[in-house]
């Protein structure tokens, strides 16, 4: 182990004095897989090194625990050589921070995160704007009127994606609820898989989910097939492969415009850019192909919603946004800040259920 | 609408707790040799990956199975060779047969992770399953729900009603008296450990082929761990196991129909993930509060190594 850690230390001194390609680390929280979160930054990743080819390589660690582990990778990353390191996840803030301090020749980027300093930038992906959409396309194919979602745990971005999806089914279904189910983790197939059954039996026939499995996906398809009409949207990732028959569509992240884009840039010495903040209208979230079983004119629909948010015409969190209690949280002809959207703690009105306490 | 929904908790409740009996009474059994096995994790993690395997290779469910039992024996018995013959800590032993198993799971599945499977087919049971009410929820199952309800009978016989049941306890006793009568206490303990080792591979390809059914890294998620608690909690009685089992899986799967259905619920989700564990283990220490059985059903050599003085 010693005698790798040396070797890949002397490959990265090596880089630094020669001309050759600038090392790129990224550290990502879970195994890569085949789809979901991680596999999407990968992606993204392996588009930026093929787009700035002969430029750039690339190193990665996966798995990485968020916390003191993490610390200890991002600076081996950085005595390696890496130039540009990019940290996937929330909980990899502080130690990136941390680490940038001491390399401020080194340009750290933390997705997800609000810490950002000379050499360390935040990026972000919208994703409640693709949430909206599927809610919209739930909204015109519902039969029972109720979604449900399985939820990983009440923070802000787990419940912007609650919102979102609501918003977006009852712009179109006014009467539909929303039921939530949390597991509480992040990836759990069993308790998943559960907790899918169990919103299948309350009646929903559209589900979705915010967890890292594609569990929720596979057991709608099950579902299906066995004669149920229940339908699934997927997250992170396409996974129409694990749910060829019964996934309408999905929410995808695209990462790869925002890595080459800033790996170019600093590169050309542009700096790190400003924090970042990208949805639909700059690629970095999508709608994951439709189902064949959605009609056109829902497609028709769904698309003239979706330009409308890119041209900013609508807004995922436009006024009036009710909370469930009946307070008027943003008044009409408002939307919501971002920095509201950052601390969203609420149900809207149309979800079914009180938001457990954090 | 209410009919249907009992039925499906109770449906659920029994998917949920079949890999916990299951590999609980296998351990069950291995403690009772006096062989304290952690690595049920470990063990449950390489049959779910094993069984996964075979059955997305030849969708034979059975051979699935057997092979899900095969790689839990087969890696119980890397356990069996340090902890017994080479008498070397039975706790580090099993952590480390636990880590090594999730992460050698983890290894040979990488290739598997995409792929999916048909789940198996429950069988009705005839008759039975017209019960009304609990009929479809109890006997509409997996042929592996019904494995572990023979199974804990089977248990409770062996160990409780014939002479190799009651030499294993005694090997489990007092090692060193059962030697002196002419038992061979290190043939036992390693049957012991196989026969856990098995039955934690029953549970994983249980988990992989009949439950998710995927294979995902990590897809175990504590199960083991949960069924080595529940056998210490249910005082080493095969019945409490399954009890046990049930309960946890019930209030699991409770919780998650309550919230489903919308109730309000007033407390902090830890409260709520944290609720089957409180109630299984408050209900099993209540009724094995008894300090004087427990101390009977507790196998006195349990983790200690034995040395035959030849």
């Amino acid at each position: 182990m010693a005698m790798r850690k040396l070797a890949l230390m002397l490959v990265g001194g090596t880089l630094l004095f020669a001309d050759g390609p600038v090392k790129v680390g990224f550290v990502y929280v879970s195994p890569i897989g085949d789809a979901g979160y991680t596999y999407q930054h990968d992606l993204g990743r392996k588009q930026m090194e093929a787009a700035l080819k002969g430029k750039v390589v690339t190193q990665i660690v996966e798995n990485v625990e968020e916390g003191a582990d993490a610390e200890r990778v991002i600076r081996n990353l950085a005595t390696d050589g890496c130039k540009m390191i990019f940290t996937t996840s929330f909980g990899y803030m502080n130690p990136t921070a941390k680490v940038a301090e001491g390399f401020p020749n080194v340009d750290f980027f933390h997705a997800t995160g609000y810490k950002s300093s000379k050499n360390m930038a935040t990026y972000n992906g919208r994703f409640y704007e693709g949430r909206y959409l599927n809610g919209v396309i739930a909204g015109k194919m519902t039969k029972s009127h109720i979604a449900g979602f399985v939820g990983a745990f009440p923070i802000p971005e787990v419940m912007m994606a609650i919102d979102a999806f609501t918003q977006g089914m009852r712009s179109v279904d006014p009467k539909a609820e929303v039921h939530v189910v949390w597991v509480n983790s992040w990836f759990d197939p069993a308790k998943e898989r559960e907790a899918t059954m169990s919103l299948i039996s309350q009646g929903a026939d559209m589900i979705t989910q915010h967890t890292d499995s594609t569990v929720v996906v596979q057991t709608v398809e099950e579902q299906h097939k066995a004669g149920k009409n229940v339908w699934s949207f997927s997250y992170n990732s396409d996974m129409s492969k694990y749910g060829p028959t019964s996934q309408l569509s999905g929410d995808i992240t695209d990462w790869s415009g925002y890595y080459t884009k800033t790996v170019e840039n600093v590169l050309a010495g542009k700096g790190i850019g400003p924090n970042t903040w990208d949805g639909l209208k700059e690629g970095m979230i999508k709608l994951a192909p439709f189902n064949a079983a959605v009609p056109k004119d829902v497609r028709t629909y769904v698309d003239k919603v979706m330009a409308n948010m890119k041209s900013g015409k609508v807004n995922a969190f436009q006024g009036p946004v009710v909370a469930q209690d009946g307070t008027v949280k943003v008044p009409a002809g408002k939307v919501m800040s971002d920095a509201d959207l950052g601390g969203l703690n609420y149900y809207v009105q149309g979800v079914v259920g009180t938001v457990p306490k954090g | 609408m209410g009919i249907e929904l009992l039925t499906s908790i109770v449906f659920a409740t029994v998917m949920a707790g079949t890999p916990l009996i299951i590999a609980g009474l296998g351990e069950l059994v291995t403690e009772k040799a006096g062989v304290l096995n952690l690595g049920v994790e470990g063990m449950m993690s390489v049959g779910a990956v094993a069984a996964f395997a075979v059955a997305h290779a030849t969708q034979n469910y059975f051979l699935a199975v057997l092979a899900g039992m095969g790689a839990g024996m087969a890696i119980s018995l890397l356990f069996a060779v340090a902890a017994l013959t080479l008498m070397a800590n039975q706790v580090a032993c099993g952590l480390a047969l636990s880590i090594f198993g999730v992460g050698l799971a983890a290894f040979i599945g990488k290739p598997l992770e995409s792929m999916s499977l048909v789940a198996g087919k429950p069988v009705a049971l005839p008759l039975l399953s017209r019960i009304p009410l609990l009929g479809p929820g109890l006997f509409q199952q997996q042929l592996l729900v019904y494995f572990s309800w023979v199974l804990l009978a089977a248990v409770a016989w062996f160990l409780y009603r014939s002479k190799p049941g009651l030499v294993l306890r005694a090997v489990g006793e007092a090692p060193v008296s059962a030697h002196a009568i002419g038992y061979k206490v290190m043939r036992i303990r390693y049957q012991a450990v196989l026969f856990g080792g098995a039955m934690a591979g029953i549970a994983g390809a249980f988990l992989s082929v009949f439950y998710t059914p995927l294979w995902v890294e990590g897809m175990v998620a504590g199960k083991g761990w949960i069924a080595i608690a529940l056998v210490v909690f249910a005082t080493w009685r095969p019945l409490r196991v399954l009890v046990g089992a049930y309960l946890f899986g019930g209030c699991m799967i409770a919780q998650m129909f309550v919230q489903a259905s919308g109730v309000q619920l007033n407390v902090p989700a830890q409260w709520l993930s944290a609720l089957p564990y409180l109630a299984t283990i408050l209900v099993l220490v209540l009724i094995s509060h008894n300090r004087s059985t427990i101390r009977l059903n507790s196998p006195a050599s349990l983790g200690q190594p034995f040395l035959p003085d030849v």
